[in-house]
């Protein structure tokens, strides 16, 4: 499988089946809840972020973007014990910037993908201390190098996903 | 005003979002409920993504879990019959140890029962599965196959055999969220063994659990073991939690955090033991283990310890063989045999030694006093004022003819404690460990 993004012309005129919206996020959760147990290291990926992200790149619609980030999130709270809302919060500010960032500048090459991922996943961590130790009062780890690690690991997961999720765009 | 909305319809859809959420967590942090659990809403959307992420989970877990069973069962079974052996020995060996404690453990009840002291014993506990995580950092949770249809509740203490692993939080018709003892929110009462300080155990924001807001004590060390101490109501008594790693100074203040490695694997758990029944009396099951320990153990000594009883020696009496045979509805000896009569009677033979009524301070014992039942020995008669010295030595000599060596005596010792619940059972080639002359062994 060749990992080679669409042109910007290609992708425009795609669309994505109606069971991949529901599909896509579900099985995220689910994996990353999965993988997580056999796996420790593997809750450095976010996959509901890189799922967030890619929709909000891909639909290029800050609207919708916005939602499908809130509930992506709020399901990701769902499966943790905090209030629900927290995940809410950062994965619906990421999807509208996903989105608003996917109509002005190509995000179909993967170079601009991989900075995107980056720093999506940096503000993410910064939303998540904000909220969680600022407005909360809960305790939260911050720890610069750690957060780099993980954001080079998503940023580098997400390439191989979002090449995969290409895969199901349909001509419109 | 309509351009307003159309032109800026995607920030205000945004910050329409956010500021429903922000509501949202205002009304949950605020307003949390009694319990732990969500209640309401929140509780239901829980339920709802936990109800669609879950089956997925299981079958995974299903499929990983039978070919391991058909590789661990039928194909790598090497080295099985020798290791089925080394168990069998080290189950001996077990038992033994337990035995010793068995009267420890049976002193402390009695004391424990004399202060009023109460006491939780796990009565019933149900085996779980794990079937998945938060899959987040921030949150160290877990998720297992069991829930409210199995009598599963919130608060409920979740253990391995190593040792503690953490609460039950949310709990939905068939599957539970437990919340771990390395997250920052979750609290566990322990009490370090050797120097008895006492603590609140929970993780830091990096999950490594630590006992926190602890006074400094030179005498904690690397490697002291921690237990629970039952104080925060949810885990009983006396379960593991794990070992001192390090003591960390806080940056502020005089007290310290006691960092521990828990007993547990909580990054490799595969199956939890959920107690949901505790009670202060003993379980019947633990009473029946406790006494049979001290059966066993009798048993395993006389096959290892050397027989008293010599090639030589004239078939024992008719009496003691009869009272050794066994009852035929238990198999157990009926009663104990008759103590075998002293070889060298001296005073402190039973019987030997005349009431202290009839003793005159300073004066010799009566020789007619002293006389026991085998008195025909010549060396059995009272010596003379003027040979008093020689009497130590004779009694020595006696004394240790007729007693029974220690090897022998426990067993004996320990059945003779347990006579009120089990028929003394002693062990075959050693007739002087039921003799019953040992006052020690009561209880």
């Amino acid at each position: 499988m060749a990992l080679i993004a669409s042109s910007r012309h290609e992708a425009g005129s795609r669309s994505f089946p109606p069971l991949v919206y529901i599909l896509a996020p579900l099985l995220a959760l689910g994996l990353q809840s999965f993988l997580s147990l056999h796996f420790t290291s593997f809750d450095l990926i976010d996959l509901p972020l890189l799922i967030t992200i890619y929709y909000g790149i891909s639909m290029r619609e800050p609207m919708s973007a916005t939602v499908v980030g809130a509930i992506v999130g709020i399901a990701q709270d769902a499966l943790t014990h905090h209030p629900l809302g927290i995940f809410g919060i950062t994965k619906a500010v990421i999807g509208y910037l996903a989105a608003s960032l996917g109509v002005r500048v190509d995000t179909e090459n993967h170079g601009s993908r991989v900075l995107l991922t980056f720093a999506f996943t940096l503000a993410q961590t910064g939303m998540l201390w904000l909220l969680e130790r600022r407005m909360l009062g809960q305790p939260f780890a911050w720890h610069w190098v750690h957060e780099i690690i993980r954001a080079a690991a998503n940023s580098l997961f997400a390439v191989i996903l979002f090449a995969l999720l290409d895969r199901t765009r349909r001509e419109s | 005003m309509e351009s307003f909305f159309s032109r800026y319809r995607n920030v205000l859809v945004l910050i329409t979002v956010l500021l429903a959420q922000v509501i949202g967590l205002a009304v949950q942090v605020r307003a949390p409920g009694p319990g732990p659990a969500d209640k309401g809403g929140v509780r239901l959307i829980r339920s709802w993504v936990v109800g669609m992420v879950t089956p997925p989970e299981r079958l995974f877990r299903w499929t990983g879990h039978s070919i391991r069973g058909v590789w661990f069962g039928y194909i790598d079974l090497i080295h099985v019959r020798k290791q089925n052996r080394d168990l069998q020995t080290q189950l001996g060996q077990l038992r033994l140890e337990e035995d010793s404690l068995a009267e420890d453990a049976r002193q402390g009840l009695r004391l424990q029962a004399l202060l009023g002291f109460q006491e939780k014993y796990i009565y019933k506990t149900i085996a779980a599965q794990v079937i998945g995580t938060s899959g987040t950092e921030q949150s160290h949770v877990l998720f297992i196959d069991k829930g409210a249809d199995e009598g599963l509740r919130p608060d409920m203490p979740v253990i391995t055999p190593d040792g503690i692993v953490g609460k039950t939080r949310d709990v939905f018709a068939h599957t539970s969220q437990v919340l771990e003892i390395s997250d920052a929110t979750s609290g566990a009462g322990v009490i370090l063994v050797n120097t008895r300080i006492r603590g609140v155990l929970r993780g830091d924001s990096w999950g490594q659990p630590q006992i926190v807001n602890v006074s400094p004590d030179e005498r904690i060390k690397p490697g002291e073991p921690v237990v629970t101490s039952g104080g925060d109501g949810i885990f009983p008594r006396g379960l593991a939690v794990g070992s001192v790693q390090r003591v960390v100074s806080e940056p502020e203040g005089t007290l310290v955090n006691i960092q521990v490695k828990p007993a547990a694997n909580l990054s490799r758990l595969e199956e939890v033991l959920v107690i949901t029944s505790t009670g202060s009396q003993m379980p019947s099951q633990m009473q029946d283990d406790l006494s049979q320990a001290e059966q066993k153990t009798a048993d395993i000594l006389a096959e290892r310890l050397p027989s008293r009883s010599e090639p030589n020696a004239a078939p024992a009496a008719s009496g003691s063989t009869a009272a050794q045979q066994p009852s035929p509805d238990t198999g157990l000896p009926t009663t104990p045999p008759p103590p075998p009569p002293a070889e060298h009677p001296d005073r402190f033979s039973m019987g030997a030694t005349p009431p202290a009524a009839d003793m005159v301070p300073g004066q010799p014992i009566s020789p007619n006093a002293v006389e026991p039942t085998g008195g025909s020995n010549p060396s059995a008669s009272p010596p003379a004022p003027d040979d008093r010295h020689a009497r130590p030595a004779t009694t020595a000599g006696s004394g240790s003819s007729g007693s029974v060596s220690p090897q022998t005596a426990k067993p004996g010792a320990r059945n003779q404690g347990t006579a009120s619940q089990h028929p003394a059972k002693p062990a075959p080639g050693s007739p002087g460990t039921g003799s019953g002359s040992t006052p020690q062994g009561g209880n």
